[in-house]
């Protein structure tokens, strides 16, 4: 699986993510989907509502997140393809409570945040058998 | 029938359908019926016989864990949607 992402939608990110430094942030990602390339078109930043202590190793959204912005994204003719979020001081590599969080099908960005700077930006796709996250490919434009 | 939507990412397992017709007079059942016509669902919204802790099903705005859950009873033109929780976190 490939994924496109324009530099500046990645600037975007990075922003967000070391704006909310050293707690994770994060949104969704709106695109569209043409066989094994995934296109973000936009990125949508929500909230972190996960208590307050923990934001700095727990990011969450709320069902209604999901609900409003799956219906924006099928009113402009997208999809949301996945959704993105920060590691602070971290690697940009999925942990375990990512694993059991997430859904196949679904594009897993993570950023990396080392010392209030964003440094690293990987793709994650869970196996459909739900055991690992494999590596996609993240090309910029 | 009653009528399930399935979020986005899940309809890789439904032909593409963002609707599903279900039997059944509870939530639950309705599931079960949504799981038996696309096996591939099932691993992904249950743990055993549990709802995973992240998939959330909603009858219009209410949320069916505030409601009585799986034995939630359904009318027959019931819309129930399937939510995933987002969550993560580096550790």
């Amino acid at each position: 699986m490939r994924v496109s992402l324009s530099k500046a939608l990645q600037q975007r990110i990075f922003e967000q993510m070391e704006a909310t430094y050293p707690n994770e942030g994060g949104g969704f990602l709106l695109g569209q989907v043409e066989g094994d390339l995934v296109t973000i078109v936009d990125i949508i930043q929500v909230e972190n509502v996960f208590a307050v202590e923990e934001q700095h190793h727990r990011y969450a959204m709320t069902p209604q997140d999901w609900i409003r912005l799956e219906d924006e994204a099928d009113e402009r003719g997208f999809s949301l393809v996945g959704y993105y979020h920060s590691h602070p001081d971290s690697p940009a590599i999925p942990s375990e409570y990512d694993r059991e969080h997430a859904l196949p099908n679904f594009v897993y960005i993570i950023t990396s945040v080392m010392m209030a700077r964003a440094d690293d930006m990987r793709a994650w796709l869970l196996r459909p058998d739900r055991g690992a996250f494999d590596g996609a490919l993240l090309r910029l434009s | 029938m009653a009528k399930v939507r399935i979020p986005t990412p899940l309809r890789a397992f439904t032909e593409g359908a963002a609707n599903i017709d279900v039997a059944g007079a509870t939530v639950g059942e309705a599931l079960v019926n949504l799981v038996e016509q696309h096996p591939e669902l099932r691993d992904h919204l249950f743990n055993d016989d549990e709802l995973r802790s992240f998939v959330n099903v909603f009858i219009g705005d209410e949320d069916i864990r505030f409601l009585q859950g799986l034995d939630t009873e359904i009318a027959a033109d019931e819309s129930l949607r399937i939510i995933p929780s987002i969550a993560g976190g580096r550790r």
